[in-house]
This record gives structure tokens, sequence and C-alpha cells, in this order.
């Protein structure tokens, strides 16, 4: 009897925190939405900001986000898987690799800050790119590079050896084995890893103030070496300067919004591949 | 022993680190003859198995003397390829382990990382191996389901008719029935006793009644040696080793 009483508190407590968890978020959502919706239209989509970002759009501040969020992921998914399978299946399991690995790890808890400053020095300075797409891109990159290499990793240390030992005994070599077996049974758990660093890049300030964020930029970017307005830092331009902050507010709401709409979309379309892979294998 | 050898192991020393796995190991496989061994857990049994596609190399840490000859080809010669030797020794794990992929294409897979890539003959194949692991019925409307759908049996003769497609001329068995239940593991040893006509087959097994009803040779490992080796008839009626006595008839193992 005393330990069902000590039970069934201990499952409300759990399920308490569960549902403070879920309110916060839910209150997040709605703070965000019922705000943010009154300013979204078909025209606040697809115009350009107008009247020094009081009235209009934010369609070149939704490309230029998207961009920079394209731009990391080709940068970031290709190197660090590379790193990932070659840091699985192929290194030594020296001191020196468990060292790497442990570095790769706490570069995740690197402030964003600092990887803004990095970029700053090293694309937009050293090597000429500006404050650009392709700077903002490659420091977005290098933030989420060490969360691709450890979900990568996981998913690919989680595939059963006995798998493996199967495709060997049918005379497959090492890399017929990762490219046919254990790359495609990992891809949900490499998906996870890319889905969680678009939510983490496409929401980041500081990597990008200093290395491709423009305060306001008339007309869409044309090149790489283009700045680019996105949706985070003009999120941060409208609520801290201007000189109409009522109306700025509202549209900072409403870009919190797509910001907001673009993740989910993104990890949606991410999500539904994923499951679309376990459907097919298994 | 009338039939003609196919695979011979000479004086097999093996170490996992320093730790002897496998003793001066001589053993003859007769072609299309079934050859079991038996002997209690961590005896060198699976070891050995495994040496003979080379497997163990994907162990880290190992070292190997002795020779093993496949059709008188000594297949542990740093000139050899172990991917080719494993095209043409196939084996079958204690448990089931399809790829998480569907039933043709599990089959499939061995054809084309073998470079075959000429469709028809592909199907074909995957027909002709199925059947031949008498799993074709069962699976013939749904080639295109996930394999991990499929019962542990089913899915146990799916790895047979895998190693079947590639034409390995020997199947190892490490234990196949080891997580099936006794349908499944009947099926399986009537698999074995038609296979062997075509096959050369080598089975590891805990199973002292399936080393009886499917061998013809049987060998009894104990602490990394190989104490006794013949006719599976003599092994189990008249053991010339107290060991073997001992072990058979259940008094330690």
């Amino acid at each position: 009897m005393k330990a069902k009483i000590i039970q069934n508190t201990g499952f409300f407590f759990l399920f308490l925190c569960m549902f403070i968890t879920l309110f916060f978020l839910g209150i997040i959502i709605y703070f965000i939405f019922t705000r943010g919706i009154q300013v979204i239209s078909w025209d606040f989509l697809t115009q350009a900001p107008r009247n020094a970002m009081t009235e209009g759009g934010i369609a070149p501040v939704i490309v230029g986000t998207f961009y920079l969020i394209l731009g990391s992921m080709l940068f970031a998914v290709p190197l660090g898987l590379a790193c990932a399978i070659y840091l699985c299946e192929y290194s030594p399991k020296t001191i020196a690799v468990n060292i790497i690995r442990i570095s790769i790890n706490n570069l995740a808890g690197v402030p964003s800050v600092v990887f803004g400053l990095f970029g700053l020095a090293v694309f937009v300075k050293f090597f000429g790119f500006g404050v650009s797409i392709l700077s903002g891109s490659l420091t977005l990159g290098i933030l989420a590079l060490p969360l691709v290499i450890s979900a990568s990793q996981e998913a690919l240390i989680a595939v059963p050896h006995s798998i493996r030992e199967a495709s060997f005994s049918l005379g497959a070599s090492k890399w017929q084995t990762i490219k046919r077996i254990v790359l495609p049974t990992a891809l949900p758990g490499i998906l996870t890893g890319v889905i969680l660093s678009i939510g983490r890049v496409a929401g980041e300030t500081a990597p990008i103030l200093f290395t491709a964020a423009a305060f306001y930029k008339r007309g869409y970017p044309n090149s790489i070496f283009s700045e680019v307005m996105a949706l985070p830092y003009h999120i941060y331009a409208l609520m801290t300067e201007g000189a109409h902050p009522a109306k700025q507010k509202a549209i900072a709401y409403g870009s919190s919004l797509i910001l907001l709409a673009m993740v989910l979309i993104i990890s949606g379309i991410a999500i539904f591949i994923r499951q679309r892979q376990r459907g097919t294998h298994g | 022993m009338d039939s003609e050898i196919k695979i011979k192991s000479e004086s097999v020393d093996f170490f996992y680190g320093k730790a002897q796995a496998l003793k001066n190991i001589n053993l003859d496989v007769y072609k299309n003859q079934v050859t079991a061994i038996i002997g209690p857990s961590g005896c060198g049994k699976s070891t050995f198995i495994r040496l003979l596609n080379r497997m163990n190399e994907l162990v880290p840490n190992t070292t190997l003397s002795g020779k093993i000859y496949l059709d008188g080809r000594d297949i542990l010669d740093p000139s050899v390829d172990a991917v080719e030797i494993r095209r043409q020794v196939g084996m079958v794990f204690q448990k089931p382990n399809p790829f998480p992929k569907s039933i043709f294409d599990n089959i499939s897979y061995g054809l084309k990382v073998n470079g075959i890539k000429d469709r028809p003959f592909i199907e074909e194949k995957v027909e002709w191996s199925l059947k031949k692991a008498a799993l074709w019925p069962e699976v013939k409307d749904r080639l295109g389901d996930s394999a991990l759908k499929l019962s542990g049996g089913q899915q146990q003769r799916l790895c047979i008719a895998r190693s079947l497609a590639i034409e390995s001329k020997v199947i190892l068995f490490d234990e196949p029935c080891a997580s099936l239940d006794p349908i499944s593991t009947a099926k399986i040893e009537e698999l074995i006793a038609e296979l062997k006509r075509e096959y050369t087959i080598v089975i590891v097994t805990h199973n002292m009644q399936q080393a009886a009803r499917v061998s013809d040779h049987t060998a009894f490992f104990l602490m990394g040696e190989l104490i006794e080796f013949g006719k599976t008839q003599d092994i189990f009626t008249k053991p010339s080793d107290p060991k073997t006595e001992a072990y058979i008839t259940g008094r330690f193992g």
C-alpha cells in the first residue's frame, strides 16, 4: 500500500514536470503566434521592407536566412559526415583520436559569439570574403559542425556489428559496406542531427552579426559575396533601433513567427525524409 | 575417408592478444559433406570457422599462424584478397542478421557489390536462391517488404539464400539455430541436408543431436584444441578420447 502511494506520487511529479515544460512551450508559441499573426499577410511574405522598416514585408530577410541555412548545411553536412565516418570507421583507436573526439564535443559548447569573432577574423578579413553570405554560411557551418559530427557518430556507432559482418561475409569491401549498409541504416540518426543543427543555425544571431548580416539592404542578395538581412538579426534590429518602436515591434513578432515557421517547415521536410527512410528500412 | 578435401587446415594457432584461442589445429573438411564442430562455449569453434572466410582479421589485435588451404590454395597468404575468399566461402551467423532493406535487396546486395548490374540476371538469381533456401513460396508476393518483418526462421533462411546467391561453394554456419524455435530449426536442418549435395558445409553447434542428425564428420574442440575428429557415427558411438565421451554424454560443457 505504501509502495503504491510512493509510486503514484512519483508519477504525479513526473507528469507535473512534463506539464510545466509543455506549458512554457505552449506559452511561447501562443505569444509569438497571437502577436505575430496580425502583421502576416501575402505582402508581408513577398514584399521588401519600406519606410525605414516600418512598412512592407520581410521577403529579402526570409531569403537571406534561407541562403544562410542552405550555405551552412552545404558546408557542415558533408564535412561533418566525412569526419564522423573517418572517426568511427577508419581512425585507429588511439589516445590522439580520443582527444580529437573530446575536442569536437567541447567545440559544441563554445559560445556562438566566439564563432562570430572567429568568422570575422578568418573568413571576412583573412580570406577576404567580406561581410557576405559566404562568410556567414561558413561561420554558421563551423558552429553546426560539432552537432553534425556527434549526431552522425552516434548514428554510425548504433549500426549493429552483425549487419556489417553480414556485408563483409558476402564479399563486400569496407567502403561498400559503409556506403550501402552503414550509411543508409544510420541515415535517420544523421538527419536528426541535421534537423537540430538547422534549428540552431537558423536562430543564431551572434555568428552572423559581424560576418553576414546587414541592418538594412535594398533588394535581394545577388551573389554569395552579398551582405544579407537575416531573421534573427532583423528581429534584434527592429526591437533595439529605429524611430517607430510600436510599428517595428509588430513586425518583429511577425518575423519571429516566420522564423519559427521556417524552422518547423525545414525540420518537417527532414522528418518526412527520415520517416520514409525508416519505412523502407524496417 | 573417401571424399575430396575442400578445406585443409594445417597447424593453425590463433591468439586474441596474448590469449591463445586455437592450438595447433589440423582439420580436413570434405567436399559436399557436412562437418560439425562441437564443444563447450569458449572452446574456439567459432573462432576456427571464422578463419575459414578470414572474418577474424576484422578483429583487432589478433595473431594467426599456420596454413589454411581452400582447393589447395593457401588462403592466409598475404597476396590473397580476403574479399575474394569471402565470395567463395559464405557464412550464416548465430543470430539472423538481414540488412534493414527489402527481401529482394538483401539477396541482390551480394551480387551488386560483386559488380553485377544486369537486372534480369539479378532477378533470376534472387528467385533461384530463395527457392534453394526453401523460402520462395513464403515471400514471392512480397519481395519488396522489409526483411525485418520476416520471422526469425525466415530471416535465417534469407541469410542462407544471400550466401547462395553469390555462388559460394562453401557455407559456414555459426550456430545457425541458436535463436530459433524447433520448427524453424528443423527447416534449417532439412535445408542443410539438401544443400550438401552441391555445397560443402561446416556447422558449429551447441546441440549434439543436431550435430548427429546433420553431419557426416564431427570435430570435438576443447580449450582451443582439436580433441577428436572423425565420422559422426564413430564420434557419437565409439569416441576414442575419454574427453569426447564425457562431453557427448553430457558430463561437462
